[in-house]
């Protein structure tokens, strides 16, 4: 059969979300952002929420996340996407919201504002991509960096007797009694996309059910930051940091 | 098992020739063309056409949203 006649719209099986826009992302050859971001726009699309959606984009690599996805964005200083997000649940009960954050804006600099917006129950949804590095300022230790990882302010790779231990987000949450959906994803391989997929549409769902907390954690890849090509991000992401942060639901209640 | 045959779609100019899908793509239909686009990189293309099964697992992986897969059954 010529490609030309498999090449029809009834034949159809995949093709870029309408919700994604056509302006070029400026994130690097292979960022993890890019699939996320697509998964986003899908689950959107899929629920038909596109007219009561509001998203609060970070400070960081997914900063100019609103000129991506066709929804309603609002900007928060750094860190500060859970407190804004809060603000924007509670006038507008009926909306979806989201929270779309790194780990320097989240595990860092906004770790009290998530944790006590996930400890009140904030009925929202936090998306929490951790690769592990500042990716946007060139490739700093972040909270999540993994013990002996090389980056720009830790060549010797970062000595936990200084620095610290890796700082496990989702296993912090977890506990806490207003979460309801706590899980750990990856975007890696096609099945990882899948399920990853599943995880923010069930992430959704609980806001539409009004019940609680959700937070998925995206375990990704900086290849920019880690210098390495995408594939091999890939697979030093396996090897390296599922270990730490293994992949699987946390808290499903 | 019903044969398939697929077909996917690049949008060249949007490819960033990350090679996820290269990798990805368990038929080894896919690769990096040696010619680059309007921006310099080596986009992604269908080297073996008739291997494609239109699993659309090169489509999942793309960060760049680029690919459109095609399927029919024969």
């Amino acid at each position: 059969m010529d490609i030309k006649e498999i090449m029809k719209p009834e034949n159809q099986v995949k093709a870029k979300s309408k919700l994604l826009t056509d302006v070029p992302m400026h994130y690097c050859p292979g960022c993890s952002h890019g699939v996320v971001h697509k998964l986003i726009a899908e689950v959107i699309e899929e629920m038909g929420i596109q007219e009561n959606t509001v998203a609060v984009s970070p400070v960081g690599c997914a900063v100019f996340a609103y000129n991506y996805i066709d929804i309603d964005w609002h900007e928060a200083a750094h860190g500060r996407a859970p407190a804004v997000a809060t603000g924007i649940k509670r006038l507008q009960p009926d909306k979806f919201v989201f929270t779309y954050q790194g780990d320097g804006d989240l595990a860092a600099i906004g770790t009290a504002e998530t944790i006590h917006a996930c400890n009140r129950g904030e009925n929202f949804t936090i998306i929490f991509i951790n690769n592990g590095i500042y990716g946007m300022t060139g490739g700093q230790m972040a909270p999540t960096t993994l013990e002996g990882m090389k980056t720009s302010t830790s060549p010797q790779g970062r000595d936990v007797s200084m620095a610290g231990f890796p700082l496990k987000i989702a296993d912090m949450v977890a506990p806490l009694d207003g979460m309801r959906y706590v899980t750990r994803q990856s975007v890696h391989t096609p099945t990882a996309v899948r399920k990853a997929k599943k995880a923010i549409r069930k992430a959704f769902e609980n806001q539409k059910d009004n019940k609680g907390g959700s937070l998925v954690e995206i375990v990704s890849t900086c290849n920019a930051g880690w210098k390495m090509t995408p594939a091999k991000a890939n697979e030093w992401l396996v090897d390296n940091m599922f270990p730490a942060y293994p992949i699987g639901d946390l808290k499903n209640v | 098992m019903a044969k398939v045959k697929g077909a996917v779609e690049v949008n060249t100019e949007m490819c960033k020739g990350c090679n996820l899908c290269v990798v990805a793509c368990p038929t080894g239909v896919l690769s990096l063309n040696k010619n680059v686009n309007v921006k310099g990189y080596n986009f992604s293309y269908m080297e073996n056409p008739e291997a494609c099964i239109g699993c659309s697992s090169c489509a999942d992986v793309c960060p760049d949203a680029c690919i459109t897969v095609y399927r029919v059954k024969l």
